[in-house]
């Protein structure tokens, strides 16, 4: 019987299964940070349970650390605590750790792949919800919470039921200015922040394949804001150029077995999926969100809902709500909503093509003497590739700050966050109530267009700058 | 884990959709290294003003709905983030059991590890039990029936049994998987041979 990529990577790694379907998998990845495993490993230690395969394991601090001068460490006593906890979590138990110095340190689902840790066909599990992100190698990766992480930890499996297949495919070409950020925007607008629920999401068809494999990671990352807990891209040329010869890539022989397997996994012809629609990329514009959910989003020429037009109860009260917490008004051209500041960076628009994408808007430019703009790079490794290329240059001379990396204001558990009512346009992917400080206001939109927003001092549309 | 069987409560009704788990627990509260003392924050920028006073209007601040030990809530609850601080939030406010059309999948996954029981049930029945929330009349859940119970009335609900006998016996994951440590050692050693480079042997 024809099957799917998920179907595939799903059967290579049942233990065990129950009668009732549920089913043991083992996890060949996991990656952990500081906010989700201290409870973890706190069980592991009451009951005197030990780290499986601690080899297969990697952690980073991210969500806590600062993003300004570190070199005299974490001033918040509870984010120190924190970080150092798992750093002494990880020499007790063996784990290796990509320190707050380290070059290498980063957001834990950019460091992954930067490594050659996240591998096609593999199981990668995490306690964020991000995890998706290394779906574009075409493995199974997906968001666990710390009782998982714990379980994880200790037998290198999970208990799981399959989840159902859905496949979206996107056919066509994007428009200039238009980016893999516009299209996951669009497709949690048209399936709404539920719609994923239950599924795992094959994303296919030849946009796609013509996507670079940063520009899929964004899309793969966002899967979450649609509610399927994983999204993955069947792997191709592209995902092997990439990982050959990075650090914790398969060398020698084990490469060459790694990469024939590797070229296996992909969707059988006539595979049945339990849900599937279809995209046309050509029609896809710049997206920017309106509301508070990842799901309201509007085109940057459109206008933002008047909730007298909604019939639904619960849909109109819930627009009132959106519009009241982002101080807007019913019908407002979306170029008209100005903003105070612009955060480029996280794990859905934090790489190195991210960066080269808002440089290229910026450069010879300035920034609005209204904004405060800030850009935090993905890893010290996407620093230092950026500082090569003289990215940072570009940014500092247009008003941007230069920081240094970590989650920072996609969830401002550092210092790095929104006062009330202060409005903001980000890469980043959420846009809840307090997501990036109470009372803030976030706009969802891509590396471009903060950085127009940043240069107009209003939420603009990207392709008036295109140099 | 705490064991869940029945429960008799005034319910709590939040009419809002898409409850995300930055809304259930703000992430100032996720840097402690404790699964417990999360209560008070709960709904934390509902709940409390910018001077940090609570909220008169806000459900949970009013007697008898601060002593809920069932959430009754809007659409997509716990959607957002995996942090497992939100199902913690809520176990420390109280609250043992969410009634809702539909869950987040990682948040519906996080209640079963602690005590927590999860509902699913269609909207009309919703608007139906939220009523006993306004009039400030107890309902009662029990699991093993699979039933709500409200006045003369009671609704099946639908849980899968596996999740289902783990919460009844409060029976610990981890000590359940490692039973089958032998069918995890017999995975590993075929994975070593089909797929070395997984081992980095």
């Amino acid at each position: 019987m024809p099957t799917t990529l998920f179907d595939k990577i799903w059967n290579d790694h049942l233990v065990d299964q129950q009668d009732d379907g549920t089913a043991l998998i083992f996890v060949d990845r996991h990656l952990i940070h500081e906010v989700t495993s201290p409870q973890a490993f706190e069980g592991l230690r009451n009951l005197k349970r030990k780290v499986r395969h601690p080899e297969l394991t990697l952690a980073v601090a991210d969500h806590n650390v600062p993003t300004t001068d570190r070199s005299k460490g974490i001033s918040d006593k509870e984010s120190k605590i924190q970080v150092d906890t798992l750093e002494s979590n990880c020499k007790e138990f063996g784990v290796q750790l990509f320190g707050m110095n380290d070059k290498r340190q980063g957001i834990v689902h950019i460091i992954g792949p930067e490594q050659g840790f996240t591998q096609p066909g593999t199981v990668i599990v995490c306690g964020d919800s991000h995890t998706a992100t290394h779906g574009a190698f075409g493995s199974l990766a997906f968001g666990i919470g710390t009782s998982e992480v714990e379980h994880v930890l200790a037998t290198q499996t999970l208990v799981q039921k399959k989840a159902k297949n859905f496949r979206i495919n996107v056919n066509g070409k994007l428009p200039v200015g238009v980016t893999s950020k516009d299209v996951i925007l669009q497709i949690i607008g048209k399936i709404g922040t539920a719609g994923g629920t239950g599924c795992v999401i094959e994303y296919a068809g030849d946009l796609m394949r013509s996507l670079s494999v940063e520009q899929r990671m964004t899309i793969c990352n966002m899967t979450i804001e649609g509610g399927a807990r994983a999204g993955l891209i069947a792997p191709d040329e592209k995902i092997l150029n990439y990982l050959k010869d990075k650090p914790m890539s398969p060398k020698g022989e084990n490469w060459e077995k790694a990469a024939e397997y590797w070229k296996t996994l992909k969707t059988d012809e006539g595979a049945v999926f339990d849900k599937e629609i279809n995209l046309n990329a050509n029609e896809i514009l710049p997206m920017i969100t309106w509301g508070t959910s990842p799901q309201d989003v509007i085109t940057i020429d459109g206008k933002v809902p008047n909730p007298e037009n909604e019939k639904d109860e619960d849909k109109k009260n819930s627009i009132e709500r959106a519009l009241n917490y982002m101080g807007l008004k019913p019908d407002m051209a979306a170029k008209d909503i100005k903003i105070d500041k612009v955060f480029i960076g996280s794990c859905t628009n934090g790489r190195i093509e991210d960066l080269r994408e808002a440089a290229k808007i910026l450069k010879d430019k300035k920034i609005s003497s209204n904004v405060q703009a800030m850009v935090v790079p993905g890893s010290g490794l996407v620093k230092e590739q950026a500082e090569q290329e003289g990215l940072d240059k570009i940014f500092i001379q247009s008003g941007f700050e230069w920081r240094e990396p970590g989650c920072s204001m996609c969830l401002a558990m550092n210092a790095d966050k929104l006062k009330p009512k202060e409005r903001c346009a980000s890469t980043s992917n959420r846009n809840f109530e307090g997501r990036q400080g109470r009372g803030g206001r976030t706009h969802l939109v891509s590396p471009g267009m903060a950085a127009a927003a940043a240069i107009s001092g209003n939420l603009d549309d990207v392709r008036k700058y295109q140099n | 884990m705490q064991k869940f069987n029945t429960l008799k409560s005034i319910p709590a009704y939040l009419p809002i959709v898409n409850i995300d788990t930055d809304m259930i627990i703000p992430k100032q509260f996720l840097k402690t290294i404790k699964r417990t003392g999360l209560g008070k924050n709960l709904f934390f920028e509902m709940r409390y003003d910018d001077e940090g006073k609570e909220v008169k209007s806000f459900l949970l601040n009013q007697n008898p709905f601060n002593q809920s030990k069932i959430l009754i809530a809007g659409k997509n609850f716990g959607c957002g983030s995996s942090r497992e601080h939100a199902p913690w939030a809520l176990l420390d406010f109280g609250i043992t059991c969410v009634i809702s059309s539909s869950f987040a999948d990682i948040f519906y996954s996080n209640c079963f590890k602690n005590g927590i029981l999860p509902i699913i049930i269609d909207e009309d029945k919703i608007k139906e039990i939220s009523e006993y929330a306004n009039r400030k009349e107890e309902i009662s859940i029990d699991l093993s029936e699979e039933k709500i119970i409200y006045g003369n009335n009671a609704i099946k609900f639908k849980i899968d049994p596996f999740k289902k006998k783990c919460l009844l016996e409060g029976l610990d994951d981890i000590a359940l998987s490692l039973k089958k440590s032998d069918k995890i050692e017999n995975f590993e050693k075929s994975l070593k041979k089909t797929k070395p480079w997984i081992f980095n042997d």
